[in-house]
């Protein structure tokens, strides 16, 4: 499915005039205080998340990503139908905004195959051979483009994934957190006794032994995983998290647990976005929820508007509310909810998001 | 009724529970509560005839589980993907279910499968598509009990509303009894009307004080 030409671009947010627009009306913005006016520049805040140094600590606007598909023929032999395919564009993320100020979680919701992942994966400079990727991108105040954004990766953006699968089967955990030292000689070694002393910090504030280090992947448990999954993300002591659905095969307990990890981070100066379909848990832990369906975010709200249904602006988010377990457990109509779909009707898509469209690889959230 | 007699399993070769009991009328919904670990999984799979107790044994109305046809205890489970076969398309998978054309067209329009996902294969759907197929096959098989382990899980809140009213409808009308395994205090409180604990160190697996706090505590 996936094409062999490499024709991944970002047309990233290197307009200097427009970068410099964006900055002056953003500097009203920044003095604002997040207690007194939680509702203002396209989303609400959490009261005590904060734009240092005046801007968001990331900033995605606009973004859209298309892959390019062959058409599936019908009614023709095989041979036939892959010769004169045609290619189609497919809109998988469409104008989809949202920003993580530091010192909060932002949770993204939404129903699993509906391209979550693939948000995920922008931010971290991540594109399949055929995708087609628009928008801008600010982290920290600067406009990134695909290399930038993949130069931040591991560094000043970590990415938790989702399980153990992630890490490499055949090394031992701590040579694996610690990662490669740089440079040669004495230099080399000196990395690589820094590498050393900053893993067994890591791992001594969450509680990690020494002799779990000597260990492989698959023989640490479900709750030492998660904690060498964050302790390698911490290496480089990054300021943005990319959390991918940390949490599923965790019981209650150690599901907190885990949140609880990334509150500390959060609350020390950190921004997290953490991508689940499990909006209970996102409530528990996160600040802001963005809403993520077909697409794109339909509605970044404060957790605190969940109380009440009322609070949300968007059908769909109502919606959600009445399905949870604690609320209705309801379906109800979609009437109101199917208008906003339906008008940039991806194809081949249901509510809860078709696998079709994806490329391989692409939609494993 | 269908009863677990004095059931011991090991994983791995660890014991994870002893002599443990448990009995589930018709039309019952019972959580079966644990940490990670426990042996959940464990036991329903036991209880489904997938997996062979240490020792102690599994009965339906006083008879051991029959070896051969469909069993009268379907489970299902939280990784659908791993549950249906990757080569096969999903219309072949369920023409495979013991149930007739009408009754199959029934169950797929109770838990809205789309006639076009039919002909797909099972990566090309997603999780929640997937586990209303793994639903319908387990229902179509017209057990007498069914065992739900994390099956809503992987799934977004909307997606688990329908799929567990569509299947507490035919658990209803069926009067089929029902057990089920879930992390979210919530979920289990909309659909259990009993809950039994598990683990090393709970010895009898129904203790009536217990369980009654836990539903009182509701």
């Amino acid at each position: 499915m996936t094409e062999a030409a490499n024709s991944a671009r970002t047309e990233a947010a290197a307009v200097p005039g427009e970068r410099s627009g964006s900055e002056g009306s953003e500097r009203s913005h920044e003095h604002l205080d997040h207690a007194a006016s939680p509702v203002h520049h396209h989303h609400s805040h959490a009261c005590d998340s904060r734009h240092a140094h005046g801007h968001h600590l990331l900033t995605v606007e606009d973004l859209s990503i298309s892959f390019r598909m062959y058409e599936e023929g019908e009614g023709q032999s095989r041979a036939r139908a892959y010769l004169d395919a045609k290619r189609r564009e497919v809109e998988v993320i469409r104008s989809l905004s949202i920003s993580v100020h530091e010192g909060e979680i932002v949770a993204v919701v939404g129903a699993s195959g509906s391209g979550k992942t693939l948000l995920a994966d922008a931010i971290l400079g991540l594109f399949e051979p055929n995708a087609l990727v628009r928008g801008r991108i600010w982290y920290d105040g600067a406009p990134m483009d695909a290399a930038a954004l993949a130069a931040e990766r591991g560094r000043g953006i970590a990415y938790v994934p989702q399980s153990v699968g992630s890490l490499d089967p055949l090394m031992r955990v701590g040579r694996q957190v610690e990662g490669a030292p740089h440079g040669r000689g004495g230099t080399r070694r000196a990395d690589a006794a820094a590498r050393r002393a900053r893993r067994r910090q890591l791992f001594e504030r969450y509680g990690l032994a020494e002799s779990v280090a000597r260990l492989y992947p698959h023989e640490l448990s479900g709750g030492m995983a998660r904690r060498v999954l964050l302790c390698c993300a911490l290496m480089e002591s990054p300021k943005l998290i990319v959390a991918d659905e940390p949490t599923p095969g965790l019981d209650a307990a150690l599901a907190a647990k885990a949140l609880a990890d990334f509150r500390a981070f959060a609350d020390a100066g950190g921004g997290v976005m953490l991508i689940t379909h499990d909006i209970e848990l996102a409530l528990t832990v996160a600040d802001r929820v963005a809403v993520f369906r077909d697409g794109t975010v339909v509605e970044e709200t404060a957790v605190a508007n969940f109380a009440s249904p009322d609070l949300l602006a968007h059908p769909f988010t109502r919606q959600l509310w009445h399905a949870l377990p604690e609320h209705g457990f309801t379906v109800t109509e979609e009437e109101a909810c199917r208008q906003p779909a339906e008008e940039g009707a991806l194809p081949e898509r249901s509510a809860e998001g078709a696998a079709g469209p994806y490329p391989e690889g692409a939609s494993s959230c | 009724m269908l009863e677990a007699r004095n059931l011991t399993a090991a994983f791995d070769g660890r014991i994870i529970f002893r002599d443990l009991s448990l009995a589930v009328a018709p039309g019952e919904r019972v959580q079966v509560a644990a940490p990670s670990g426990a042996g959940k999984t464990t036991l329903a799979r036991i209880l489904a005839g997938y997996a062979l107790p240490q020792a102690g044994e599994v009965r339906i109305d006083g008879a051991p589980l029959p070896k051969r046809g469909t069993s009268p205890v379907q489970l299902i489970g939280q990784h659908p993907e791993r549950a249906v076969d990757a080569r096969c398309r999903m219309g072949a998978m369920l023409a495979e279910a013991p149930a007739g054309e009408e009754e199959l067209a029934r169950l797929r329009e109770a838990f809205g499968i789309q006639d076009r996902w039919l002909s797909r294969y099972p990566h090309e759907l997603s999780g929640g598509e997937l586990q209303r197929f793994c639903i319908v096959r387990a229902l179509a098989a017209s057990p007498r009990y069914l065992i739900a382990d994390e099956i809503s899980t992987m799934l977004d809140a909307l997606t688990q509303a329908q799929i567990w009213r569509a299947l507490l409808a035919e658990v209803e009308t069926r009067g089929l009894g029902l057990v089920l395994t879930t992390h979210s205090a919530a979920l289990a409180a909309r659909i259990a009307t009993r809950v039994v604990g598990v683990g090393p160190a709970v010895a009898p697996s129904v203790d009536s004080s217990w369980t009654h706090a836990c539903q009182t505590s509701r």
